[in-house]
């Protein structure tokens, strides 16, 4: 009779620890479904035609109802000049290179077929032919769809870019601002 | 013709990736749900991204026919 009592006593015990356990487990799953809905990538390139595969990639992402950031670094970030903007109060480098990169999405190069400038102009025709969305358009939607954009500040500084330069909403940030978005998500891409 | 009778059509012809997809996932999000959507697409990528953009969204893909390069989508809003 006694021997009954003492392993009754004990059978809670027991299962509040398996309660426990799986309520942990239960919260390791959520993290980890959770982890597939983001979408990082690197635009590092400031040619047209990786500039524009980036943005249809991130707006279909949008449209599959992921998260998106893309980390814009070094040549990626004529993709997001604004097209005017004046380089007074820059050292004579820094203009040089801003004197030397395109200024925004509207006039970036092809990396293939640029010919000085007229493959952009034919592509764009082409694009316009085929009801292809331009460049600046893609990256307005994405912005409006809540992509975050975030700008290498280390890159930034180092070309003399200031903020104002840049289109609206971008954020700043630095490696650790891309690994720990990266890190969210399964899919992460180097354009 | 089908025997689906559709709350609402959404006309996407003539748009191009990633356009309609991105109005699909609009259209789907304004539709109440178990709304029946019917979505012309043109764009023949269209044949491959509609099932995967539902399969993500849980909205469920009622029919899909081809004619005369109009890609038909009858889709139940979940």
């Amino acid at each position: 009779m006694e021997t009954v009592e003492k392993a009754s006593a004990q059978a809670p015990a027991v299962s509040d620890a398996v309660a426990a356990q799986i309520k942990e487990l239960e919260g390791r799953i959520s993290t980890l479904e959770s982890h597939g809905d983001k979408l990082t990538m690197v635009l590092f390139s400031g040619d047209f035609d990786k500039a524009m595969a980036a943005f249809i990639i991130a707006n279909g992402a949008i449209a599959m109802g992921r998260e998106v950031t893309i980390f814009v670094t070094f040549w990626g970030l004529d993709v997001i000049k604004k097209a005017n903007f004046s380089t007074a109060g820059r050292n004579i480098l820094e203009r040089m290179v801003l004197w030397m990169r395109p200024k925004g999405a509207g006039n970036l190069a092809t990396s293939q077929m640029n010919f000085g400038g007229i493959g952009p102009r034919l592509f764009k025709f082409m694009m316009k032919q085929h009801n292809v969305e331009q460049l600046e358009s893609l990256i307005n939607m994405a912005t409006e769809f809540g992509v975050k954009i975030v700008a290498c500040k280390m890159s930034v500084d180092l070309m003399g870019i200031k903020e104002s330069d840049l289109i609206d909403g971008v954020e700043f940030g630095g490696v650790a601002a891309f690994l720990g978005d990266a890190y969210d998500g399964q899919v992460t891409m180097f354009i | 013709m089908s025997a689906i009778t559709a709350d609402e059509t959404v006309d996407l012809k003539g748009l191009n990736c990633p356009m309609p997809m991105l109005k699909t996932k609009k259209a789907l999000q304004a539709a109440a749900a178990g709304k029946i959507l019917k979505v012309e697409i043109t764009d023949a990528g269209s044949k491959s991204d509609m099932p995967a953009l539902l399969k993500r969204s849980g909205d469920e893909l009622l029919e899909s026919s081809e004619e005369g390069g109009v890609f038909t989508f009858y889709i139940k809003k979940k």
